[in-house]
């Protein structure tokens, strides 16, 4: 079953105009996969990552998605109700700056319930609980459940959305710099998290990040991005360990070296 | 010199009319859903009903008899001017009582008599849009409604919960129509929602700043949105009115001194008139005689 990609992206590209976001970019995911897609700011990380996620249409190319009931189904092909839909209960997306990707003006059980009741859940009790599992399980104390988070720090932001996300017990997970912004100590816990949240739960995710060493810790696989292009792609350890393009082996020696 | 402008009948011209009569045609045909109309400048101020006179004033004919209701009252500002303007650009008659009056103009209440077949209640709405609060775009209130994504709506009532032990809206309390649109109830009390299920009256809702006109046919079925834990609850009262004793109906709180003394009573007059006249008494009913 699980030889079976989850995801297919076959010859992706998008436009803006004459300008290239991504061009030809092709791929397969696997369940229980994490992906890094890296490359330097305008390389087109965060286009293909839309692209994917159908929150923004390609020009041209195909995302095939494996649905749970085996089912391969092209996303652009789906109806927008089938397509939210899925976003919602299969899917999740971390976003980079925690505030898109939260109700800052809802309380944060209510930003972790949100998804439950979208589905249909009408048991006050039992979201609440959900809630306070799940806030437990991303290292918020439970007395923190009816604060907004905007009383939050950026960590807990970013952990809060991750919960948010994780509830409905999505397959795949898309993620945005999801270290940006924070400081190393508060990088470190959240990359542990996410690494153990990964493996517990089996969930795919592409990862897009210009932090190499992110990529190193969270990631299987990796691909290599620039102007639009992707120049290399492989395991994670040859790629960093043994860069074969030249942007690539410029890119592992930028690296601060403390 | 006598200058004396000449109005069409009932204020708004033919065209105007027929475009806000195809909107309320949609509107019940779908009911819950939000059609949107071009609202015309009225000769009073947004927020004061335009939405709802643009409504009575292309519904109304020459035999119809107007009863207009602000806060339950037919003896507020609000009230009275409406029921005048209609008087004299219509030449309609005009009432107090619930039963006589073919359309009814409401701001913020039902009245308590229950409407028959043939009526016409007609509400004005400040903001239609019920998941406005939680979502400030439009473009994504719309698509939410279309594809029947409505677990924001029940967010709001989680909040309540969460902050308050109990769902804390007591107004403008979101309805699921027939199973399918949610909808703002405009800002009725809470306690007036059951009477909109299977209501004998057609409802139709009118908001002018915000150009939507929506409605609830006749005999449809109008649910409250509540959680499994938490049923839907109308507001209680612990006192009858102190005018004319009724109970079971919503009351409004009066301060009487600035000693902090108070009583309840009813908000809608007309009942409290007509129980009154029907030899119903309160326990502070004989005080104005007495002062």
């Amino acid at each position: 079953m699980n030889n079976q990609p989850l995801l297919s992206v076959n010859e992706v590209s998008k436009f803006y105009g004459a300008r290239i976001g991504c061009r030809d970019v092709s791929f397969d995911l696997y369940p229980g996969e994490v992906l890094a897609v890296v490359g330097e700011s305008g390389s087109g990380k965060t286009t293909l990552l839309n692209c994917i996620s159908t929150r923004l249409e390609p020009t041209s190319g195909s995302v095939m998605y494996r649905m749970r009931d085996e089912t391969k189904r092209d996303l652009y092909q789906m109806s927008e109700a089938e397509r939210r839909f899925l976003m919602r209960t299969d899917w999740g997306f971390v976003h980079q700056n925690p505030a898109d990707g939260l109700r800052m003006a809802v309380s944060a059980g209510a930003n972790v319930g949100e998804r439950l009741m979208a589905v249909g859940d009408r048991h006050y009790g039992n979201i609440r609980e959900t809630a306070i599992d799940w806030l437990g399980r991303v290292e918020i104390n439970e007395d923190r459940v009816d604060d907004q988070p905007r009383a939050f720090s950026g960590g807990m932001r970013q952990r809060l959305q991750i919960a948010r996300n994780l509830v409905t017990g999505p397959r795949l997970m898309f993620m945005d710099e999801p270290t940006g912004g924070l400081d190393v100590s508060v990088q470190a816990r959240l990359l542990d998290l996410i690494r153990g949240l990964v493996r517990d739960l089996g969930l795919a995710a592409i990862v897009v990040t210009h932090d190499l060493a992110v990529a190193r810790l969270l990631s299987h696989r990796m691909i290599v991005m620039k102007d639009g292009h992707v120049i290399e792609s492989g395991l994670t350890d040859r790629v960093l360990d043994d860069p074969h393009e030249p942007y690539t082996q410029l890119l592992v020696s930028s690296i601060l070296q403390v | 010199m006598n200058i004396q402008a000449d109005y069409n009948f009932a204020y708004l011209d033919e065209q105007t009319k027929r475009m806000i009569r195809r909107a309320i045609l949609k509107a019940i045909a779908i009911p819950g859903y939000q059609v949107p109309f071009s609202s015309r400048e009225m000769p009073m101020p947004y927020g004061w009903g335009t939405g709802g006179v643009q409504v009575t004033a292309s519904i109304i004919g020459p035999d119809d008899v107007l009863k207009v209701i602000d806060q339950g009252a037919d003896d507020t500002t609000n009230a009275v001017s409406i029921r005048a303007f209609f008087a004299k650009v219509a030449r309609v008659k005009t009432t107090t009582h619930t039963s006589e009056a073919t359309i009814i103009q409401t701001r913020h209440r039902i009245p308590e008599e229950q409407l028959r077949d043939g009526q016409i209640l007609v509400y004005q709405v400040p903001i239609p849009e019920p998941l406005r609060f939680l979502e400030p775009r439009e473009t994504e209130t719309r698509k939410m409604h279309a594809l029947e994504e409505y677990g924001l709506m029940h967010v709001k009532l989680y909040e309540d919960i969460a902050t308050h032990g109990h769902i804390a809206t007591t107004y403008a309390y979101p309805v699921k129509v027939e199973g399918r649109y949610v909808m703002d109830p405009s800002p009725t009390p809470k306690f007036d929602n059951p009477k909109m299920h299977m209501s004998e009256a057609l409802q139709l809702f009118g908001a002018g700043r915000e150009k939507r006109i929506y409605a609830i046919p006749p005999y449809t079925n109008v649910v409250s949105l509540d959680f499994d834990d938490h049923p839907f609850e109308v507001q209680k009262f612990d006192k009858p009115c102190a005018i004319c004793a009724a109970e079971g109906v919503y009351l409004d709180e009066v301060i009487l001194d600035d000693q902090g003394s108070r009583m309840f009573v009813c908000s809608d007059t007309d009942n409290c008139e007509s129980r009154q006249a029907a030899g119903h008494r309160g326990e502070l009913s004989g005080m104005e005689a007495a002062q």
